[in-house]
């Protein structure tokens, strides 16, 4: 943990702190691809004409400014929206070679292939260890010392192990805020998904609980393919491999972190990551 | 303090105006105040002195035999136990059959139905219920149980008092569940939960404790009613736990005690009026310190 640190000094970034990762890879498989996206929230269009990928075990920032449909692509993913009538996605969106808006499409199936994370924790009203076996259970049949070693290594791989260990059994809405999350992140990780949506994982959290956060989100990626919303630059900065800029509900660039940041190719981005709007 | 600072934006305060402004508004929360004290006055007068009378009337009369002896013709030192034991049976046979379907009617409300027309009908019918005049639904369970089957019941009273408690139980497990942030539901379907296990696994725990004061109090409301029994179960002067017969209750008993014209059991009427409230005290406690200690 501590080499990942190292790895990313939060603080000591040059450029304004937007000092960006150079490993970006464009040649990684796509995990999974979106051609011509549109979604409307009844008569409103939220999203214009998206299309980009989300490479294979990375990180993928999604920025900009608030209401420009950065969620609302987060939540077409595994297809959240749908639990709201007069939401609707039209195009594209390939995983596994099947378009995951249609239709027949299995959303429990699909939801526990692609996992996501919320602003705020979402620890449910039980024990520590019924919340991460919660999960588990909706989807594999395990012995009990099976699922005692699986929940074991979720908490361990979302560093939260050593803090709750000796209080399984207690509720978890006794733990912290950063705790709670990191509680969410290993009940996400415990069903094995592909993908990790993260939606603004840190914006309720203290720096600290954000550092562990953004640390165990470099961690996870070596495993999984991971899609994070932020309205912090310097977070995107900090952890994704690639990152696209949204505004109005188009996508108006998508590039790796250290081009996006330090030589964007459009004029609005420029604008955006500088601070002169949003 | 700013005004020294920079003195070009801030216009001088004109003094005057602000103090005669200040008296106005003091003027207006002595006012107020004073009403509001008033008010509660006049009621908190009315609520001690019944409960005065209840406490000192009742306690006089209270003695063992209330709790051991049936009731019995005037003179022959009777007491209550029928009565008690016909209330607590049908208030607790009310109270089991009312509440599961309150429980999924609320959780249709709260889940399945936001926003939808039926929905709307569904909690505006169930509004109508809860504040509907308890003999109306006496009266009709009268004339659906009591007509049709050839004579009072305790079913039938059964019947009436689930009836009450129904929508006393719909309309706070809808509240209860509308307080769950839709973040928590989309976190256990973002799991890949359908959507009756988010219901009944996630939704109704956390919102279990409120529901249960809503039933405490439900069971406390139904347990005072009296209309409702009237053209029901009717009363029973003797001992009877059978429930197509004819039964006790201790609202009905007061109800007819406190009417006669026999001393001890005008008495008796006072012992069982004690006992509902202090019942019914006790169930409303129970519910606020459950309500209280969970959150």
């Amino acid at each position: 943990m501590s080499s990942t640190m190292t790895q990313h000094p939060g603080t000591a970034a040059g450029f304004g702190g937007l000092e960006a990762r150079s490993d970006a890879a464009l040649n990684a498989t796509a995990r999974i691809a979106i051609r011509d996206l549109d979604f409307h929230y009844g008569a409103n269009q939220a999203l214009k004409g998206i299309s980009m990928d989300y490479p294979e075990r990375q990180v993928t920032g999604m920025i900009g400014p608030s209401g420009c449909g950065k969620s609302t692509l987060l939540r077409v993913l595994n297809r959240m929206y749908s639990l709201y009538p007069g939401q609707r996605a039209t195009g594209q969106v390939m995983m596994d070679g099947r378009n995951i808006l249609d239709d027949d499409v299995d959303m429990n199936e699909l939801r526990s292939k692609v996992g996501m994370v919320f602003q705020k924790p979402t620890p449910f009203p039980m024990t520590i260890h019924e919340n991460i076996a919660f999960g588990i259970r909706l989807h594999e049949k395990l012995s009990r010392s099976q699922m005692d070693e699986r929940i074991e290594w979720a908490l361990t791989r979302a560093a939260i192990w050593g803090e709750v260990k000796d209080r399984l059994h207690s509720s978890a809405m006794g733990l912290s805020g950063g705790q709670q999350q990191r509680l969410c992140i290993a009940r996400t990780i415990a069903v094995r998904p592909e993908v990790i949506l993260f939606d603004e994982p840190t914006s309720a959290l203290d720096p600290i609980s954000t550092l562990k956060i953004e640390e165990l989100i470099d961690e996870l990626k070596r495993d999984f393919t991971i899609a994070i919303v932020t309205h912090n630059m310097q977070q995107a900065a900090r952890c994704a491999d690639q990152v696209a800029f949204f505004y109005l509900g188009e996508l108006v660039e998508v590039a790796p972190a250290a081009q996006l940041f330090t030589a964007p190719r459009q004029q609005r981005t420029q604008d955006y990551i500088t601070g002169r709007f949003g | 303090m700013s005004a020294s600072i920079q003195p070009s934006l801030a216009p001088a305060k004109n003094l005057a105006v602000a103090a005669s402004l200040g008296r106005s508004r003091r003027r207006g929360d002595v006012l107020a105040r004073g009403l509001s004290l008033a008010a509660t006055a006049i009621g908190l007068v009315f609520l001690v002195s019944i409960l005065v009378t209840l406490f000192y009337k009742g306690f006089n009369a209270m003695n063992l035999s209330v709790f051991t002896e049936v009731t019995r013709p005037p003179g022959s030192n009777g007491g209550l136990l029928n009565a008690i034991v016909g209330s607590v049976i049908q208030v607790a046979l009310g109270t089991a059959i009312g509440t599961p379907i309150g429980l999924l009617v609320g959780t249709y409300l709260a889940e399945y139905a936001r926003g939808s027309a039926f929905g709307g009908v569904v909690r505006f019918v169930s509004d109508i219920l809860l504040s509907a005049p308890s003999i109306l639904i006496g009266l009709f369970v009268y004339s659906l149980l009591v007509l049709p089957f050839g004579g009072f019941s305790g079913w039938a009273g059964v019947a009436a008092l689930a009836i009450i408690i129904v929508p006393i139980v719909v309309r706070t497990t809808e509240d209860m569940l509308s307080l769950i942030p839709n973040t928590l539901r989309e976190a256990v379907i973002g799991l890949g939960a359908p959507k009756w296990k988010m219901i009944v696994l996630v939704c109704w725990r956390s919102a279990i404790p409120g529901i249960i004061t809503g039933v405490l109090l439900g069971i406390a409301r139904i347990a005072g009613e009296t209309a409702p029994l009237l053209f029901t179960s009717l009363g029973n002067n003797a001992w009877s736990t059978d429930l197509s017969q004819p039964m006790p209750s201790l609202p009905i008993t007061i109800y007819s005690y406190a009417g006669s014209p026999f001393q001890d059991w005008i008495e008796l009427a006072w012992a069982g009026a004690l006992v509902i409230t202090l019942a019914v005290l006790g169930l409303n406690i129970a519910a606020r310190s459950l309500f209280s200690g969970k959150k």
